[in-house]
């Protein structure tokens, strides 16, 4: 660790893994609601579940990215975090909030209340002081922080980074605009919830790639910079318009369904920009850097975010796909593979390649940690297959037959129980990444024949420093 | 031995891959507009006929003539003729200005009917036109600089601009 300050991310990574903890917990929890409807029902609803699921995801990636970027700015600008205590600050008004918005969704108190009781909206439906408090922590970050790059030195993955960020913070503030009438109200909440995925945080998701790029595979920075720049201009290119797929059926003009689909169908364009990116690097790269699991993480991250993202992304959004798919299990699909592929395995990328630096370890639970990603991955990868299969069976069901919704649920059971099955895989690997990189090491494992050669390889042309 | 560059398009990467990224979008849209256009070929023709062709005609003529003149700037700019190079980019502007003005009197005359045609028209066309508003403050700002880069990338972007149109006039206005 090269600056004190860096640090600082040692604690956000922290709490962001005991949130990534809960949030599994609560998604296996609902699988088996799926296939056991009563189960919890009086103490635990569906929604309630749901809101913790999701909102549990959002809270844990957000204090990744932020965990991330004081990670790596210091590096990047090449001095301190501008102020550590408001670093600090800031990640104790995200726990409260976080603990708030918890005990609020779990025993609803204050209901109705405009202040303290939940705000009802999709995913936006934390109590209104629990935003005011993002909102403060937000401002203390992005004051810390662009106090950090502007004094230091500029570089455009830092630069990336924090236009990212600071697109994430402005764009939340349409969570407070709630306009009575409901195609208002959606086509505002939108501009959160979609800019967010398919606009800023690919920022954030491009400037971290690079980061690990930069770093693991040792490539020249000017090619870094060049790709970032291209990721980052075909995803605003695309993702700005492409809200349009969000707007076919919620009672906005008819001309929506062009734009919507022929941008969004353009979003895969940055995704598959970010799997060649990667790969390429790697291919070119003159670095082995013995963070392999860090390496794998990061290739797991691109190639998963271009087929959750890119792949089930396109699957449904032209129009006349979406007329008869809309908002089924072909929807929740993507959903998963798309925030595992782009965001989950994103953090868990650098959080693997710092915490070694960060705790000055060595050796670290590397192959725990990369069975932890094959288990979570092929969990999330057979979620995504049997939820597809699922959605494909609904939507004939119930969009082209015409049978009722719950009998359509009962015909797609067996998919649910294999649904839940992937779901203890994943959060079995979720438990062990978790282990992994907060607990010891306590062997170096030995290299197998194969990475013997290769060291007896490299060592013959490449004399030891 | 330069191969490597000689290869290698004129202009900066970033402005090739707006340009690609422009042109791909259009194309998706026209191949939209024709796939539709085979479920109601009668009421497509129909709408075409409310269209004003010699107006769109006049800024095809204006639109290309413009980009000659961005052409003819950018070679004075690299002269080093920078004075002579500002009055063809704001002449290369105006003729754009000319095409957004006639384009709004076609706006304020066109017709009504096939609800699907008159969707693909303002939307090809708006956008279009959108990006000739963009390609005039564009040159403008080359005309004030008059960086060479500048002057390149603008000139690139209103030939693509051009290029567009010159696609679009045809499948919208013209074909039968």
């Amino acid at each position: 660790m090269r600056y004190a300050t860096q640090r600082i991310a040692f604690p956000y990574f922290a709490v962001a893994m005991g949130l990534f903890a809960i949030q599994v917990t609560m998604g296996l929890v609902m699988g088996y609601v799926y296939v056991n409807p009563n189960f919890l029902s009086d103490i635990l609803p569906f929604h309630v579940l749901r809101m913790l699921h999701t909102n549990a995801l959002i809270v844990w990636l957000l204090l990744g990215f932020f965990g991330s970027t004081y990670f790596l700015l210091p590096e990047e600008s090449e001095r301190e975090i501008h102020s550590p205590a408001l670093a600090y600050l800031q990640l104790a008004i995200l726990v409260v909030g976080t603990l708030g918005a918890v005990v609020t969704y779990m025993f609803d108190l204050f209901h109705g209340n405009w202040l303290l009781g939940k705000e009802g909206r999709e995913f936006l439906e934390q109590p209104k002081w629990v935003k005011m408090g993002i909102v403060v922590a937000a401002l203390i970050f992005l004051y810390n922080c662009s106090m950090t790059l502007l004094k230091g030195r500029k570089t455009s993955i830092s630069t990336v980074l924090l236009i990212g960020l600071w697109g994430l913070a402005l764009l939340f503030l349409f969570a407070f605009y709630n306009p009575p009438n409901l195609v208002l109200d959606k086509q505002y909440w939108w501009w959160v919830v979609h800019l967010w995925v398919e606009g800023v945080w690919e920022l954030i998701m491009a400037a971290i790639l690079g980061y690990l790029m930069l770093k693991l595979t040792g490539v020249d920075r000017e090619v870094v910079e060049k790709w970032i720049y291209v990721i980052v201009a075909t995803a605003l290119f695309s993702g700005i318009l492409g809200t349009g797929h969000h707007y076919f059926w919620i009672g906005l003009p008819a001309y929506w369904h062009w734009i919507g689909s022929i941008f969004s169908s353009f979003e895969v364009v940055p995704f598959f920009a970010m799997m060649s990116f990667a790969f390429i690097m790697v291919w070119k790269g003159r670095r082995d850097h013995p963070n392999k699991a860090a390496l794998l993480w990061s290739l797991g991250c691109a190639t998963l975010a271009f087929f959750g993202a890119g792949v089930w992304g396109f699957l449904h959004t032209l129009h006349g796909v979406n007329y008869y798919s809309h908002g089924t299990q072909i929807t929740a699909a993507h959903g998963h593979l798309a925030f595992y592929g782009a965001y989950v395995c994103l953090v868990c990328a650098i959080v693997t390649y710092a915490m070694p630096i960060l705790r000055n370890r060595d050796p670290y639970n590397q192959v725990l940690n990369m069975v932890a990603f094959w288990l979570m991955s092929s969990g999330m990868l057979f979620m995504t297959f049997t939820l597809t299969f699922a959605g494909t069976v609904q939507t004939h069901l119930q969009r082209v037959n015409g049978i009722f919704y719950m009998d359509v649920q009962d015909q797609l059971v067996l998919f649910y129980w294999m649904r839940l099955g992937s779901g203890v895989a994943v959060v079995l690997g979720a438990l062990l990444f978790i282990y992994s990189v907060l607990v010891p090491g306590r062997e170096v494992v030995e290299p197998g024949p194969v990475q013997r050669h290769r060291d007896a390889h490299d060592e013959a042309i490449t004399p030891a420093e | 031995m330069n191969t490597a560059a000689q290869r290698r398009p004129p202009g900066d990467l970033m402005i090739w891959v707006l340009i690609v990224l422009e042109v791909a979008v259009f194309a998706a849209g026209l191949l939209v507009f024709l796939a539709v256009r085979l479920t109601d070929p009668a009421g497509f023709a129909a709408g075409q006929d409310q269209l004003h062709r010699l107006s769109a005609g006049i800024n095809t003529v204006v639109l290309v003539t413009s980009g000659l003149l961005a052409a003819l700037a950018l070679r004075r700019v690299r002269a080093g003729q920078g004075r002579e190079g500002r009055w063809f980019l704001l002449a290369a502007a105006a003729l754009g200005v000319l095409f957004v003005v006639l384009k709004g009197v076609e706006y304020a005359h066109a017709g009504t009917g096939s609800e699907a045609f008159f969707t693909f028209y303002y939307l090809l066309t708006g956008f279009h036109a959108a990006h000739v508003v963009a390609g005039v403050v564009i040159l403008g700002l080359c005309a004030v600089t008059l960086n060479k880069d500048h002057v390149q990338a603008g000139a690139q972007f209103w030939h693509m601009v051009d290029l567009v149109w010159v696609i679009l006039f045809p499948i919208i206005y013209l074909l039968r």
